[in-house]
């Protein structure tokens, strides 16, 4: 079967700093690949990569057996490639509906902005993503942390994506959210999309993904089955940066 | 580290509803009616002032028609400034369009088409000729801050050198007049619809408003969202009503001199009725602002374009992540405060019946200052063109109070100043107080 997303060696530089170094990873789908590693590791640099957000300097991106040229966000929104930032990028100014359609806003028929239409269809996708949101038409500046995670988490999964990027998804919810959002990733696995998963949550990763592939120092260290490795084989490749056969 | 790591605070039940107050039924944003307030204040205490001189129709009149040209500017200087971008170059630019058309009408389009003053094509051939220059000075400035990253502040600041001078070399720094007789309709007095379009257009404002509010309305009740009570949506919509009418009845009072209805009458080779009497009404230019208005207002909050600039202005990475094109959108801003510099140099060199070299000298000033004092925040993603508007007007009415009461100029301008910072700290302490950013 052909992979949903192959990354392959990609490397991109800042400055000095290699972030990413020579890295390879693939994607199938209704597979979560967990990406685990210390700060700084590279990480976000990696998926943002795939996301549009930065260019790499050497590299290819194949998805679904074709190289594609990912140059900006867009192109990875016509590739059904959708990312949840860790830093959420979302407009504090705007309201959650705005935010959730920004860039795909629905129009009526004179070609002007539905704002009742995208509010019906926030409250339906919050509803099922974290009921207890309510401040549906105030300034996402006015929310929680964990609120405004649930709005880029909507928006992310509302248009339908077949690749969808989670940078730490979880961090700032509480445990019920959390475990919502887990509900969610299964569900949409088993729908057949593919997730890129990243968080410093070692047990979570175990529980949600179907491997888990190491970075350190921008470089990956290895990838594993979840069900060959143990937390502790998990956390001493995170420490020690080694490949678990070597170590 | 990650960003958040508050933990979980999504769980606390929203507050219970408190009980809700007079204002929050009516849903109305309190800055505005603070605005409106101080607007109403500052007319109450010059009229007082001017033993009631200030609060005539006359003076109403002319209040009105000395605003327009900085708040047309005003409303595009509100997305300027949203984009976390600055336009000292408007003044300048003012005066390059004015330049433009005044050379176009009075030089070009005689020598080269044979089209004299006066011939119907000259005046909208001139202003398409401002639109033009303007758009495309505004949407170089933009690509340079855009697509260059070089400071808007920058870019403007050289642009209020460069572009006050290419004014100077396009007229030899000679003042250029008169203008064509219809584009001086756009001036002010001498282009008003008088008395009975006057009222046909206030009906249909009306109408209009009532509509909008109305189908408003049964769209939230379409979408099962909640609205407020009927009284209040009644009598939102008698305020707007009473508001319209009494602003036409206003212009409307203000009549003509009788020795100008007798030059009109001698010039067309009739002879005036006795007890003739004609009423100004409500002046093209403030018609053209109006348009502008509704025109922006719709621009910013139903088209995809306003979402982008708010979006931007809020959050740039955030928007670029979003796919929006934010240099391009730069570029789109600065061309459209181009073009409105550029209609604004109309009403402005129709005021004067001619185009003088200080034109617009100090416009920059004053429309970043009716842009701020209408609640444009500096800090970007907030402002309202409504609010430009009302930020312009109330400058306007001050310069002009203190005219009236006979403060001399270095004075009036001291107060100006200080009026600018002090409506910016009450700004800041009310969005402190209000939870806003
Ligand atoms: N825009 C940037 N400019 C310069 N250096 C950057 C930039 N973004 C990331 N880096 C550097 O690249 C390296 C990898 O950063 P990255 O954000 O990918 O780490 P991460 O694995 O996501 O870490 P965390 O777990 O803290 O989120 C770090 O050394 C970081 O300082
Ligand atoms: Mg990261």
């Amino acid at each position: 079967m052909t992979p949903l997303v192959e990354l392959k060696n990609i490397s991109l530089s800042f400055g000095g700093v290699r972030a990413v170094d020579n890295v390879s990873l693939d994607l199938h789908p209704g597979e979560v690949v967990g990406l685990l590693g210390h700060n700084g590791a590279g990480k976000s640099t990696l998926i943002k990569i795939l996301a549009g957000a930065y260019q790499m300097d050497e590299g290819e991106i194949w998805i679904e057996g074709k190289k594609v040229n990912i140059q900006s966000p867009r192109d990875a929104r016509r590739h059904n490639i959708e990312t949840i930032y860790q830093t959420l990028a979302l407009a504090d100014n705007l309201d959650a509906p705005s935010n959730l359609f920004l860039g795909r806003e629905l129009t009526n028929r004179f070609g002007l902005v539905d704002d009742a239409q995208m509010e019906a269809e926030t409250r339906k996708i919050m509803a099922r993503l974290n009921p207890n949101f309510k401040k549906i038409s105030e300034p996402v500046s006015a929310l929680s942390g964990g609120q405004r995670q649930s709005v880029a988490i909507a928006r992310a999964v509302y248009f339908n994506a077949k690749i969808l990027i989670m940078d730490e998804p979880t961090a700032a919810l509480g445990v019920h959210e959390s475990k919502m959002v887990a509900d969610l990733i299964k569900e949409l696995k088993a729908q057949g999309l593919g997730i890129f998963l990243i968080s410093h949550d070692t047990r979570e990763m175990l529980d949600l993904c179907d491997r888990v592939s190491v970075m350190k120092n921008g470089a990956l260290i290895g990838t594993e089955k979840v069900g060959d490795v143990t937390e502790d084989d998990i956390l001493s490749m995170i420490i020690m940066g080694k490949a678990r056969d070597a170590a | 580290m990650t960003d958040s790591s508050t933990a979980g605070t999504s769980t606390r039940p929203s507050a219970a509803k408190p009980k809700r107050s007079f204002l929050t039924q009516l849903e109305i944003d309190t800055r505005l009616l603070g605005m409106i307030g101080a607007f109403i204040l500052v007319c109450l205490v010059f009229n007082v002032l001017t033993d009631g001189r200030f609060l005539t129709p006359r003076n109403i009149f002319n209040l009105t028609i000395q605003t327009v040209s900085v708040a047309i500017m005003a409303t595009g200087m509100v997305f300027v400034i949203v984009t976390r971008h600055i336009d000292l170059s408007v003044g300048a630019m003012l005066a390059t369009c004015s330049a433009a058309m005044a050379v176009t009408q009075t030089d070009l389009l005689p020598k080269m088409f044979g089209l004299g003053l006066g011939h119907p094509l000259t005046p909208w051939i001139a202003i398409a000729v401002g639109l033009v220059v303007g758009a495309f000075i505004g949407a170089f400035q933009g690509w340079l801050i855009g697509y260059l990253t070089i400071p808007a502040f920058i870019v403007t600041l050289g642009g209020l050198l460069i572009w006050r001078n290419v004014a100077w070399y396009m007229t030899d720094g000679q003042t250029i007049g008169p203008l064509d007789d219809t584009f001086q309709k756009f001036g002010g007095i001498n282009g008003t619809v008088g008395e009975t379009w006057s009222w046909v257009i206030g009906i249909i404002a009306v109408i209009v408003a009532l509509w909008a509010l109305w189908s408003s309305r049964r769209n939230k009740v379409n979408h099962e969202f909640p609205v407020k009570p009927l009284w209040a949506e009644a009598l939102v919509g008698v305020v707007i009503a009473v508001g319209i009418l009494g602003f036409v009845a206003i212009l409307n009072a203000y009549e003509v001199p009788t020795a100008r209805l007798l030059r009109e009458f001698e010039a067309r080779g009739e002879v005036m009725p006795d007890n003739y009497t004609a009423a100004y009404g409500i002046p093209y230019s403030v018609l053209l602002l109006i348009a502008i208005a509704i025109g922006m207002t719709v621009l910013a909050k139903r088209t995809r374009l306003g979402r982008y600039i708010f979006a931007t202005g809020g959050n740039p990475d955030a928007a670029e992540l979003s796919g929006i094109n934010t240099r391009l959108l730069t570029v789109k801003i600065f061309a459209l405060m181009g073009a409105l510099v550029a209609l604004s140099a109309v009403v402005a060199s129709a005021r004067l019946t001619n185009h003088s070299n200080d034109i617009g000298t100090l416009d920059e000033l004053r429309v970043i200052a009716a842009a701020v004092i209408g609640g444009t925040a500096l800090a970007g993603g907030i402002g309202t063109i409504h609010g430009a508007i009302l930020g312009a007007l109330i400058m306007q009415s001050l310069q002009s109070g203190m005219a009236m009461v006979g403060v001399d100029a270095p004075l009036q301008n001291i107060v100006v100043g200080a009026v600018l910072v002090l409506a910016v700290w009450i700004d800041i302490v009310y969005r402190r107080r209000t939870g806003g950013k």
